[in-house]
């Protein structure tokens, strides 16, 4: 009797083992090609980038109008910790957004002028390959989204951005909202968020608050296509991009 | 087995103490969740009977669909198309989630947890 | 035999009371930052967003893995002295790794999430590894410690079943601080962990501090319940230690002077603002001298063999040693690594007394798991060599 029934134990241990794994690794064959497609650059016909004239942004109105613009459309909160800001597209010196450019004896001009920096959108990006749950993914035309409803909130994607783009809510974010859109939900605490390229304007055709409000300043386009306007700008001008060394190959340049 | 008397008893009550949910709101029409319909519109996305037992199945596949795919119009079975928003499509008509929302929620004590980002259309009037 | 665990001295009961009401206080940190934002509780910011928890990650994955090098000599090459602090050595990576594990879970911003690391398995994420890695060792180690303890218990050898799970345990414990330092040397941004040497250093005080610590938990339950795991076990794990925390401190040597004779300053500075302070900020210089005098000190006392054999001056080794390791790893690693920012300024972060709270609980938790499968233990022993035989029936 004894014998039989540590057989019997023995048999539905193992069967039960074999079923999870089984069952386990086969979802993981059935989405690896899902989870392939979030996480890679694929060739596609559409890759969108931008290129900004740094030259042309040169008054605090000038930003502010395109830092509102997206702000305000994407209930971004106003957090008055200057350490835990949530910006998803802001100001900075060249000092700070080109660390490794530095150099005394370049312009004078250069050097004062500011910078509009926001998330490079990555064709090879580090937080993409770093989220346990693809809560932040690549799309096929090369837009670095970001999913509210799966994000657990680990912050291994701000470890990982080499860029600072990435910003964790520390603070509820409703309660820091002067204005609402009716029209785009906000966040909640303990969620990082980021610039997502007006992915859903893009889908209809219309271009990112950002550009449209530059009034030309920012050029955007597919840079597969060889007559949009930041293709052809990008051939003329000199520009260059954040932290080229890392390789992370950035979608957003700046036209010096 | 020892103890039977007691053992069945307590068996007894605790079988009684996990259907309190049951009986003890048996024939009370007061229990039944009555949430608040729009009152102008009359047709949702899909029928109610589809809605009642799957709206979250179509609320999760919608956010699937709108944040991961890139597809933001939903063609419902009758072949009619909408823009997939839970801001702006849904509560464009639901607009009180108190009232109709959260009143069979709070029934069946599904914690939703929409609005902690989503913004609902009285919580606008606060900015306002 | 889980008996053992209900029945104690009032001493007993006490401690773990103690270790609850720190778990109670922990929860209730924890909690807090959940219910008004981790801004107004915790010292994380935009430029740093790992701190004291995913120190104490990799604190204490060491901490579990150091196990392995007493229960690897026990079992690989049948060095019968470790006979009585093998099954200890398996409880106690148990409770280190809950300790790890609950680090990881303390921080995140949407903790009722967890699940979905396991639901949208991503292959490419390391932390998914790092989930599975540690469930699966802090599995391995409690069926193997249970099941060899159960066995001494009835008086007979161990199932020989259990002998592949076994040299599996073995095989995985150095693989989870590996999956642990991959964590911090595969971010392109962050200079002062992108070294392939991050790994190596997480083995070198893995197995330096996790066996310190256990060392002085021995130690410790020597003077308390009388158990002697033998004085010839002790020697040979203080030997260990001290060559494993030699080649930490040479790895740590090998990386100034990667830092500063190639002379990038960006590689540098995580260093500079460390020991000497940078653009004005000198937050972590004491702290990181204190790491480094307390290692030296580990070094004076553990190297000579008088100082090593004498049980006052091996104890304050140690705990030199396992506070430099501490201080080094706990700490001053996510510190390093974060600042100067990718900006390349410096934003200051220090702990909060919530977040320490926390990790105070989080500990706590570790060290109730630990109390409770070392009473177990120590009973069944104890039993034992007072010729006390459970026959089996």
């Amino acid at each position: 009797m004894a014998i039989r029934r540590r057989e019997f134990l023995k048999i539905l241990g193992i069967g039960v083992v074999t079923g999870v794994v089984s069952s386990f690794g086969g979802v993981l064959i059935g989405r690896g090609k899902d989870i392939l497609k979030e996480i890679k650059s694929s060739p596609s016909k559409v890759r969108w980038a931008m290129a900004i004239d740094t030259k042309q942004f040169i008054t605090e109105e000038d930003f502010k109008k395109v830092i509102e613009a997206c702000h305000k459309a994407h209930n971004v909160p106003q957090i008055p910790d200057p350490v835990r800001e949530v910006k998803w597209i802001w100001v900075d010196t060249f000092e700070r957004a080109f660390p490794t450019l530095e150099h005394e004896f370049i312009s004078e001009e250069v050097k004062k002028r500011k910078f509009l920096l926001l998330c490079n959108h990555c064709d090879n990006p580090p937080c993409v390959r770093v989220c346990p749950v693809r809560a932040t993914f690549k799309r096929e035309d090369g837009v670095v989204v970001q999913d509210l409803h799966r994000c657990i909130g680990c912050k291994f994607c701000i470890a990982a951005c080499p860029f600072g783009s990435r910003n964790y809510n520390f603070y509820p974010p409703k309660e820091f909202l002067k204005e609402v859109n009716p029209d785009y939900p906000a966040r909640t605490i303990g969620v990082v968020e980021k610039c997502i390229l007006c992915y859903q304007r893009l889908d209809e055709g219309k271009l990112p608050y950002c550009v449209e409000a530059s009034e030309g300043k920012m050029y955007f386009g597919n840079l597969n296509d060889p007559n949009s306007s930041v293709r052809k700008v990008i051939a003329e001008s000199i520009v260059i991009v954040r932290k080229p060394e890392l390789q992370t190959k950035p979608m957003v340049f700046y036209i010096l | 087995m020892y103890n039977t008397g007691k053992v069945i008893f307590f068996i007894i009550l605790l079988i009684l103490f996990f259907t309190i949910p049951m009986w003890i709101n048996f024939g009370r029409l007061e229990a039944i969740p009555q949430p608040e319909l729009p009152k102008e519109e009359k047709k949702c996305v899909e029928s109610k009977e589809y809605m009642r037992a799957y709206h979250m199945k179509l609320l999760d596949e919608w956010r699937k669909k709108a944040v991961r795919e890139g597809v933001h119009i939903y063609v419902a079975s009758d072949g009619e198309k909408y823009t997939i928003s839970l801001q702006r499509t849904c509560m464009k008509c639901h607009t009180d989630k108190e009232k109709f929302c959260i009143r069979c929620h709070n029934t069946t004590l599904a914690h939703l947890d929409c609005w902690e980002c989503h913004i609902s259309p009285e919580e606008v009037k606060k900015w306002q | 035999m889980f008996e053992y665990a209900l029945q104690g001295k009032p001493r007993y009961w006490i401690w773990l009371g103690f270790l609850v009401l720190l778990i109670l206080i922990g929860v209730y940190y924890w909690n807090l930052e959940h219910q008004i934002g981790a801004g107004r509780v915790v010292g994380l910011h935009r430029d740093l967003t790992w701190g004291l928890h995913i120190g104490q990650l990799c604190f204490f994955v060491g901490a579990a893995a150091g196990a392995v090098m007493i229960v690897l000599p026990y079992y690989f090459h049948n060095y019968k002295e470790f006979g009585k602090i093998t099954v200890l050595a398996e409880f106690f990576a148990v409770g280190m790794v809950v300790i790890a594990m609950l680090s990881v879970f303390v921080i995140m911003g949407q903790p009722w999430r967890v699940f979905y690391v396991l639901f949208y398995p991503t292959p490419n994420s390391i932390i998914f590894y790092d989930l599975v890695v540690l469930s699966v060792y802090l599995i391995l180690n409690l069926i193997c410690g249970w099941v060899v303890l159960h066995a001494e218990y009835k008086g007979v050898k161990y199932p020989s079943w259990l002998k592949p799970i076994i040299y599996l345990a073995i095989l995985w414990a150095p693989l989870i601080h590996i999956v642990t330092a991959f964590l911090l040397q595969g971010l392109p941004g962050r200079e002062y962990w992108l070294t392939a040497i991050m790994a190596a250093r997480f083995l070198a005080t893995a197995f330096s501090a996790g066996p310190a610590l256990l060392l002085v938990l021995a130690l410790l339950t020597k003077k308390i319940t009388g158990f002697d795991v033998g004085a010839k076990a002790i020697d040979t794990i203080a030997k260990i230690v001290i060559y494993a925390f030699i080649i930490n401190m040479l790895l740590f040597g090998f990386e100034l002077f990667t830092a500063f004779y190639s002379g990038i300053h960006s590689h540098q500075a995580p260093y500079l603002y460390l020991f000497f302070g940078y653009e004005g900020h000198t937050e972590y210089v004491s702290l990181m001298w204190a790491s480094m005098i307390l290692a030296a000190i580990a070094l004076i006392l553990l190297i000579p063999t008088a100082t090593r054999r004498n049980e006052v001056t091996l104890t304050l080794g140690c705990l030199s040693l396992i506070i430099s390791v501490w201080i080094e790893k706990g700490l001053i690693l996510m510190i390093g690594g974060f600042t100067p920012n990718v900006f390349h300024t410096i934003t200051p972060y220090t702990p909060t007394f919530p977040e320490f709270m926390v990790a105070v609980g989080v500990w706590s938790v570790g060290f109730t798991v630990v109390t409770i499968l070392w009473k177990v233990a120590i009973s069944v022993y104890q039993a034992k060599e007072k010729g006390v035989f459970i026959k089996s029936s």
